[in-house]
Parts: structure tokens; sequence; C-alpha cells
């Protein structure tokens, strides 16, 4: 069972050079009471991997606005202006991914799964860096997985064997990320009793979380 | 009418009863304020949702409900949620039967682009390069010419590609154009203009066939 901890606990177990999922999209669904505690923290050189960077001053866009990430695998950064100036300043680096590749790396890196097979992107100036494979006279990108040292997610509700349900389209890229990192800490809104949630609305298994949060307002 | 809401409104003519419908930001998301009576359109949302309905009222907004443009929404009967693999399991596998994006460029070949300027704006992709890949019908939505006239549907796009020839329509407040193997075909013109002066607008070659209608 996961152990429940506080944010500035979680935030210290994450160190220097790791690689750091965050949840969320446009700073829905982010666990920000463990994004607040790790700018308190300050830990830097991170490699972060997150679908965007949100808001200079929303969900995982602190991490960068405090200067701690120095390099990023994402899809979209158009939201947050300090991630386009350290990256232009050649602060930050960036590794640029289609939305649903960049997922479905994440989704393989937790399922055993070497690579995939993709078109998207086919034509474009993403052939200048990934490796073409034909199959059946059909070309494809081949995708690699993409893991992390740790993920820090959000969910709605927990119980104490940390089953995960979630909210509306804060789910995002949370249950995606829970199996792809050796250690999982998710910030939860309510931990309830084991047997309170509903098995089958249950979207992520507790067998990939390895701690929990309780969020605070 | 401004030329949004031309171009809005002729696109959602496209929209069959039943289509599951990705809109792009910008004027893309106007479509959905012209869909025809009758025709009932299920939106897909990239960051994991089917079945968008409309912007809640003032002070009923759920924080955890919004758009890929991060503005709130709300659902609807049928809604359901996914997470972003599943999410995009539907963009890349075939099951959208239409997607409408913005663009900075279109060409000859349905090619497109829309998601960088080199040394001036380097937002990213987002789910762009997946909707235009795995779309069934796939829509540019935009003003024929930019901020000083000049044609925005090129022989070639001078911006990194989005995609390569993957676009079926090109609409704009001037032109209703049908991407084909032989090249770009004038189907429609908007009631304002004439089919010489959409030609002298546009850098690419358009195939003009015998007959051209009217759009409004």
């Amino acid at each position: 069972m996961p152990e429940i901890i506080d944010a500035k606990t979680a935030a210290s177990m994450v160190k220097e050079n790791d690689r750091l999922m965050v949840g969320g999209f446009l700073a829905v669904g982010a666990p920000e009471n463990l994004i607040d505690a790790l700018v308190e923290k300050g830990t830097k050189n991170l490699h972060m991997i997150c679908i965007c960077t949100d808001y200079i001053d929303r969900g995982n866009g602190k991490l960068i606005t405090a200067r701690q990430v120095k390099s990023l695998q994402v899809s979209h950064i158009g939201t947050n202006k300090n991630t386009q100036a350290q990256f232009t300043e050649g602060s930050l680096k960036i590794e640029f991914n289609p939305q649903g590749t960049l997922s479905e790396r994440i989704r393989i890196g937790g399922a055993g799964i070497g690579g995939f097979l993709s078109p998207v992107g086919l034509g474009t100036i993403l052939e200048q860096e990934k490796e073409v494979v034909e199959v059946d006279g059909q070309k494809f990108f081949l995708e690699r997985p993409i893991k992390a040292d740790i993920a820090i997610i959000r969910a709605k509700k927990a119980d104490r064997f940390g089953n995960l349900v979630y909210s509306k389209t804060a789910r995002n890229a949370n249950p995606v990320m829970a199996p792809s990192a050796k250690i999982t800490i998710v910030e939860v809104d309510e931990i309830v009793e084991n047997g309170e949630l509903d098995p089958e609305a249950i979207v992520t298994s507790g067998i990939f979380v390895d701690y929990l949060v309780q969020h605070k307002e | 009418m401004d030329e949004t809401a031309i171009i809005a409104k002729r696109i959602a003519k496209e929209l069959r009863d039943g289509d599951v419908v990705n809109l792009g930001i910008g004027i893309p998301t106007e479509v959905v304020n012209h869909i025809p009576k009758g025709v009932n359109v299920y939106l897909h949302s990239e960051n994991g949702m089917i079945g968008v309905g409309p912007s809640p009222a003032k002070g009923s907004e759920d924080k955890d409900i919004v758009n890929a443009g991060g503005g709130f929404i709300s659902p609807i009967a049928v809604t359901s949620y996914m997470d972003s693999a599943a999410s995009f399991a539907i963009v890349r596998g075939g099951h959208l039967d239409m997607t409408v994006l913005g663009a900075l460029q279109v060409d000859e070949e349905g090619s497109i682009a829309n998601w960088i300027i080199p040394g001036k704006m380097v937002p990213g992709m987002g789910g762009a390069m997946d909707l235009l890949t795995g779309a069934k019908k796939i829509v540019a939505a935009m003003k024929h010419t930019d901020k000083e006239g000049k044609s925005k549907i090129l022989k070639r796009c001078t911006l990194p590609l989005t995609a390569y020839k993957k676009l079926s329509l090109i609409v704009t407040d001037l032109a209703f154009i049908e991407v084909t193997p032989e090249g770009l075909v004038l189907r429609e013109i908007h009631e304002s203009t004439t089919v010489d002066e959409v030609v002298r607008c546009t850098e690419a070659k358009l195939i003009l066939p015998a007959k051209i209608i009217h759009f409004s």
C-alpha cells in the first residue's frame, strides 16, 4: 500500500538531474501542491516530461519560471512565455513531440513495449531526427518509449491501496504516466477507505502508486 | 458578416449528422456556431473528451472541464472522458470524421504549415500533426491573404510543414477549394467576389471547372 506523505517530503524525493513526469493539461489536473513544494525546495537541472508547459504561474510552468528545468520532452509551449524565452536564449533544451506521439511514448514506457510505429509527422522536419521503418510498403516513424525516475500526478480520489479515479478532463496524461515512472506520487483531493471506490470506475490500479499526498487548497 | 463567420458558416455546411469532429483554435472554433439545424455532431477535444457542449454561463464553470485551448466548456448527455493516449488513439486511428484547423500557409500539394515560424514563434505542434494525419476529412480554415494582401495559398509552403499532402479542403473568406490529386480545384467562390479576383489573390495554380458556384 502507498505511504501517505506530505508535499514537502514528496518534493525531497526528486533529485537533481531526475527525469520528472508531471501530469496535467494547461494546469487542469496538475499536482499543484507537489509543484509548489518542488519550487520551494529549488531542485535544479530537472528533465521534465509533460504535455505542455502550462502557464508562467500555474501548473508545471512554475518550475520553468523558477529555472529548475534544463530539458523538456513536450508537445506545446505556446501558453508559457518563459519556456519560449529560455529556449530562445539556449538555457532550456526542448524535444517537441506531436501530442499523441508523446502520450503513446509515455504509455508504452510503462507497458513493456520497446517502441511503436506512427505515421504522424512524416514529410515534416521531424524526419531529420527520427528513424523511418517501412511495413507492407507503408512508412512509419519508430517512436521510442519514455520512462521517468519520478512521476507527480493528480487524481480526484484514491483509496488506501492507491486505486485512483479522476475528474473529467483533469484525467488527461495522469493515468498514462502512473505506470511509467520508478516512483509515482499522486496528489489527491480525497483519500477514502478500501472498498469505497467502485472497482468498475477505477482508472489506475493502486499497484502503480507509491505515495499519496492529500491536496490542500 | 465578418471574414471569420463567412469561413465558419461554409465549413459548417460540410458537417453530416452523427459526425465526430475536432475543431482547432481560432476560426475553426466558430464553426460550432453555424451547424445547420437537424445536424447533430459530436465534438472531440484532444485533452480527453467526446461530446463537448457549449460554454457554461458565468459562475457555473467547472474547473475540471476545459477544451484544448483551456477554455471552460460543458458536457452533454453522452459525454465521455478519456486519457491522453486514448484520446489520440481516436485521432490517429481514423475515428474522427472531420477536423478543421487554422493555417499560416497551404499549398498546391495539399500540404499545410501552421506550427512554427523559425526564429519568431516556436509554440510546438501540440495535437495538430496527429489531427492532420488521422482524421478522415481535413479542412484548412483560413483568410485567403495575409495582412499585406499576399496569398496564403502557395505553390509550395515556405514554412516548415505540419503535414505533407493531407488536406481535403481549403476554405477561405473568398473561396471553397477542393484538394485533388490533380491539384487545387476552385469549386465555389464567395458571393462578394469574382473568379478573376480569386485567381489574382492566389499564388497556387487553381483548376477552374466549368461550373463554379457562389456561397454566402
